[in-house]
């Protein structure tokens, strides 16, 4: 059984953001990146499925600059057996299709039972390009799913979808499928030191790939930071014991809760 | 034409859907365009005479039997072939898990991709402008369709109201799809776990997110609940991680809430949490980071440590209700 875990390198999530100065995107180059968390989950799913499995490959599959390697390694050294890393330079500017086309190219002739990505990128969010190329793969699939039924694996495999406001539902797949993994849907392991230095021969390869043509891209005009809606009143200055002097004096007075 | 997109369950409307009418509409007056509904299902209920009622140039039934259960492939199909027929300039959604499950892979039959979750549009100069949250709702971005309609857009909950959207008379237009082969089988929908904490009914929240830090801290949040006499609820890193169980989580995925208090401490305020408590009547944020989206809605802010801030809270709380 081979799993394809799709994953993406992320602006941190505690980064403060800087818009470049053609207001295009973010100052990436000052930015501490990470992998994206939800994709971080669906590496975990894989690598899960493969142990309750006991046999099977998973691969890491990341497109991006150079800069991408780190989620790579660290993929390795969680337990992935191998990686593949699509050379894309200025990957921000991609949209989610010409994404999916990209990568549906990269790993086509890999003839995966599965692929698992996060839901969304914490980035850009389209929260659409696993579903896409479910579509160019001619695949079924399956987003935000939030439970895997290990032990049903057999050519089909049952997945729990999380709906709204608490409701679930189980589908059941036929091989292969895509899914979309949910945040929290397990444990992230971490990797051991003995995995740091197995990473270091496992394969990676490198594919250079060109931007296809895509005349419906949707495309960004601005960045900017969101116009505020409500009007803040910032307590304390700066020293947070004189802003809950104040904060409270407010709640008696103004919000009228005390 | 504008194509808004109805979304249901055994026939029960789910009413994010009357967002997307007043889209469909919003966006028809703006570009001298029709707006019409569309529902998908193995038999009309009656919600198609509900539909009826607002003011759309058609409800469009598209109907199969094996569209009497949402499934990824059967939607994509039946709505494959509303779009074949009707050649619409736009298709609009609301933002829902079920659309973000489907939508994409229409585009994609389309040679087309969806612009979702968009908050706000503006016309420009004769083309569209749309606002999308990104960078987990840090910064804005404007984005503009490029090519050829279809184009299909996504708005967020709450981007246009309900009430909004326009009484008149629609006529009813059933007509039957295809429907191919689906490749999933789909189980029962089912609640897991009822939430035993109501949150909805709380006068006043105490939420913890990411700056808490580790489960212990939660205590120091519980004691400023206590004083307060509020209730303690959560971001979802925090259910995540089990700090706090699952059903005191406000968001998209958890409850959604508009008590007279709601007092965010440590929350960055991510657009899926931020929908769950948005329509509170004061919001008050305690975040380190001066930049956290959770200041652009907060009625009061205190930038800095909430470890420092928490405590002293709680002390002149105590005072006041001493005296």
């Amino acid at each position: 059984m081979k799993i394809i875990v799709l994953m993406k390198q992320v602006a941190n999530k505690d980064a403060v953001l800087r818009i470049r100065s053609d207001n295009k995107w973010i100052e990436e180059a000052d930015v501490a990146m990470q992998t994206n968390e939800s994709d971080g989950y669906a590496l975990e799913e894989a690598l899960r499925l493969k142990e309750a499995k006991g046999s099977g490959e998973v691969i890491v599959c990341s497109l991006g600059g150079p800069s991408v390697k780190t989620v790579i390694k660290d993929a390795l050294a969680r337990g992935a057996d191998r990686a593949i890393h699509i050379l894309v330079g200025d990957s921000y500017k991609l949209s989610p299709y010409q994404t999916a086309r990209i990568i549906a190219e990269a790993i086509k002739d890999e003839q995966a039972d599965l692929i698992f990505t996060g839901l969304q990128s914490d980035d850009i969010g389209y929260g659409q390009t696993g579903v896409i190329l479910a579509e160019l793969l001619n695949i079924p699939h399956a987003t935000i799913v939030i439970e895997i039924d290990r032990s049903s694996l057999d050519g089909t495999l049952r997945v729990k979808r999380e709906l709204e406001s608490g409701w679930y539902q189980w589908f059941r797949y036929r091989l292969p499928a895509l899914f979309t993994i949910q945040s929290g849907i397990s444990q992230i392991r971490y990797a051991t030191l003995q995995g740091i230095m197995k990473a270091k021969s496992k394969p990676v390869k490198e594919i250079t790939a060109t931007i296809p043509e895509f005349p419906s891209a949707q495309k960004i005009e601005k960045v900017y930071l969101p116009l505020k809606t409500k009007q803040t009143q910032l307590l304390g200055n700066g020293d947070a014991k004189r802003g809950a002097i104040e904060l409270v004096e407010k709640l008696r007075t103004e919000v009228r809760v005390l | 034409m504008i194509l808004a997109f109805i979304e249901h369950k055994n026939g029960v409307l789910n009413k994010t859907s009357l967002e997307a009418i007043t889209a469909a509409q919003t966006l028809a007056k703006d570009l001298g365009l029709k707006a019409s509904a569309v529902i998908l299902c193995d038999e009309d209920r009656g919600l198609a005479k509900d539909i009826a009622q607002y003011d759309l140039e058609k409800v469009i039934i598209a109907r199969n039997p094996k569209l009497n259960v949402y499934t990824p492939d059967g939607y994509a199909d039946a709505w494959t072939e509303v779009i074949k027929k009707e050649n619409p300039q736009y298709v609009v959604m609301a933002h829902t898990y079920q659309v973000r499950d489907f939508a994409p892979k229409v585009a994609a039959r389309f040679e087309r991709e969806v612009l979702a979750d968009v908050i706000r549009y503006r016309k420009e100069n004769n083309h569209l402008v749309f606002t999308r949250r990104i960078f987990l709702g840090k910064l804005d971005a404007d984005v503009v369709l490029q090519g050829e309609a279809p184009y299909f857009v996504t708005f967020q909950s709450g981007a246009f109201r309900a009430d909004k959207a326009q009484k008149g008379n629609a006529k009813e237009d059933l007509i039957e799809v295809e429907v191919g082969e689906i490749r999933m089988t789909p189980e029962e929908p089912f609640q897991e776990a009822k939430a035993s904490v109501d949150l909805t009914k709380s006068e006043i929240i105490v939420a913890v997110g990411r700056g808490i830090k580790s489960q212990e801290n939660i205590a120091l949040a519980q004691q400023l609940a206590d004083v307060l006499g509020a209730d303690l609820a959560a971001s979802r890193p925090i259910c995540d991680a089990e700090w706090l169980p699952i059903d005191r989580q406000i968001g998209s995925s958890g409850q959604t809430v508009a008590p007279k208090l709601y007092i965010a401490l440590g929350i960055s305020g991510a657009i899926q949490h931020v929908v769950g408590m948005k329509n509170s009547q004061t919001i008050v944020a305690i975040n380190k980071d001066p930049e956290a989206p959770i200041f652009d809605i907060a009625d009061y802010g205190i930038v800095g440590d909430l470890f420092e801030a928490v405590p002293v809270m709680i002390e002149e709380i105590k005072k006041l209700k001493e005296n």
